[in-house]
């Protein structure tokens, strides 16, 4: 087997905030690795992080780690990439861990090189490009025009691995990255080495969550070993192992296809791959295939206002209003509605969910059991803040007091606090499943670099 | 009455991005796989999540006693109806399926 081209890319854990096993990563800078990759997030926590361009994570918790492994990149004397810094990869997301950086290195007393790469793009020019037929449409198909594209509050195109090439051709330490697949920070130096492309992406789909591909997911740490016919996973923690099934079965993980995962310029297709086990916890795989696209193209996400949104909370612990929950409520939000139409000229939506009964599944719910007590959460929208107040004000009474009929005596339910209203300020929905087509990869994306020091 | 979640070792839901829902039934052995495959047909499963047997891209992986379904999700992640940011909860629903 020919590894001329060997390439070990160390990855500390599945997200940077999630937490690792220091003795693996220690393990794993000991064996000598030619780049620590980490990813900072992802769309999965909603679209609240990319409409604010906010970390889901604390920042003590973020400059805590990012502190460990800015330390474990000057042992190991390799570059450290960060991919979608900041959880949505948004260029201020990027900026806050930009900020996070330099004041660790004051404090460290180093001196880095730090290249950063912004994903960020102007909704003007989107909305240019959509014009010129620029952007094409993901399934399931979301409709979208130039104004909505213009009312996002933050669009970021995914990187790929020529992005962050461009960025390690730099010779930077530190790459901060915004948002890049969540392959292309491990996938990017073995390519660019000449390693195998199927196995460098399918390596780098198996990396992408830590030690998730193995039998012990909170031990984080792994090693992906790159060569010219395929690439080997080792796990870094002490009980940790990669198993033929562990390291397959991770291709099902978030992905719609078990089989092809789609990234600029391409995709990976995994249908004849093989996955062998050289010891009991180490696997080998090769024959993954990259299948190269005719045009190149880089995913967007964007997100938009969905308006603001006041949320009311109260429990229901009398028997008999428990047994006739459903009528409540049906009756509350009816007469709630009603009368706030009255008073406010703006739409609104008012919805009550059983906590206890339904409300994870809704409609879809075949198995909803009454207990004790029953949860009910109101939840009103509108598009200012100040009607969804004023209406969650109207249900509050109804909340509280609401008999349920005319004939009973004036109940009155449990508020957990006081107010029972909780303004959630304003909600956000990703609006965008749509790639956009480009002539140069580093077209969308922008290269800073930066010395930091003490 | 033999119910999908009697054969299967763990079903799985989770989203893949914000606009798909993916389920994984995992089976510890080939008979068992082979008796979800059958219980877990597109319709029930169709039914069971609201959605119909077209938007269903189902993949039997027999090499894992894996099957699998992806699906458009119910609501857009985080959208104001959706009630499951991380779509966890939809696995729930085909644990009770059954041939009858």
């Amino acid at each position: 087997m020919a590894q001329t081209v060997l390439t070990k890319i160390l990855i500390p854990s599945g997200a940077l905030g999630l937490g690792y096993d220091r003795e693996a990563l220690a393990r794993g800078v000991a064996a000598k690795p030619d780049l620590i990759a980490i990813d900072g997030g992802s769309t999965d926590s909603g679209p609240h992080y990319l409409g604010t361009g906010t970390s889901k994570y604390s920042r003590s918790s973020i400059k805590s780690e990012w502190r460990e492994l800015m330390q474990a990149r000057a042992e190991a004397g390799v570059p450290l990439v960060i991919g979608t810094a900041g959880t949505s990869g948004a260029d201020s997301a990027v900026d806050w861990l930009v900020e996070i950086t330099k004041e660790i290195v004051a404090e460290m007393g180093d001196t880095v090189k730090v290249a950063v790469l912004k994903s960020g793009q102007d909704q003007g020019k989107m909305a240019s490009a959509y014009q010129n037929n620029r952007i094409k449409q993901l399934q399931p198909e979301i409709e979208i025009s130039p104004e909505l594209l213009q009312s996002c509050s933050n669009i970021v195109a995914l990187a790929g691995a020529e992005q962050i090439q461009k960025a390690l051709a730099t010779g930077a330490d530190i790459i901060i990255a915004g948002r890049t697949t969540d392959t292309a920070t491990i996938a990017a130096l073995p390519l660019a080495r000449g390693c195998h492309p199927g196995g460098a992406w399918h390596g780098a789909k198996i990396g992408e969550c830590g030690a998730l591909a193995t039998t012990s997911p909170n031990s984080g740490t792994i090693l992906i070993a790159f060569d010219e016919t395929g690439f080997t996973i080792t796990p870094m923690g002490q009980e940790a192992r990669a198993t033929p099934y562990t390291v397959s079965a991770h291709m099902l993980y978030e992905n719609s296809n078990p089989f092809q995962l789609y990234e600029p310029g391409g995709h990976l297709d995994v249908t004849s791959a093989t996955y062998t086990a050289l010891d009991d916890r180490t696997v080998r795989v090769t024959g993954s295939e990259w299948v190269p696209s005719d045009a190149y193209t880089v995913k967007l996400e964007g997100s938009r206002s969905g308006g603001y949104q006041t949320v009311s909370m109260a429990l229901v612990r009398d028997p008999h209003y428990v047994a006739n929950i459903r009528e409540w409520v049906a009756d509350i939000e009816k007469k709630c509605t009603d009368k706030a139409r009255q008073r406010v000229n703006e739409a609104f939506t008012l919805e009550l969910r059983l906590i206890g009964v339904d409300a994870t599944l809704g409609a879809l719910e075949t198995d909803a059991r009454i207990g004790s007590e029953v949860g009910v959460m109101g939840i009103v929208t509108a598009q200012t803040e100040a009607t969804s107040r004023e209406v969650a004000k109207i249900l509050n009474p109804y909340l509280l007091h609401h008999p349920l009929t005319e004939q009973e005596e004036m109940p009155t339910f449990a508020f957990p606090f006081s107010p029972t209203e909780m303004a959630r300020g304003e909600i956000y929905e990703f609006c965008l499943n749509h790639v956009l087509e480009l002539d140069d990869p580093m077209e969308a994306f922008r290269l800073d670099i930066m010395e930091m020091s003490a | 009455m033999t119910t999908l979640s009697d054969v299967a070792l763990k079903i799985r839901s989770k989203n893949a991005g914000p606009f798909w829902l993916t389920i994984d039934i995992f089976c510890e052995t080939e008979k068992a796989f082979q008796q979800a495959c059958q219980i877990a047909d597109n319709d029930r499963v169709a039914s069971a999540l609201g959605t119909t047997a077209a938007d269903l891209k189902r993949y039997e992986i027999a090499s894992l006693n894996v099957l699998k379904f992806s699906l458009p999700r119910p609501e857009i992640q985080g959208t104001r109806y959706d009630r499951d940011m991380h779509g966890a909860s939809f696995a729930n629903l085909l644990s009770g399926l059954s041939m009858e």
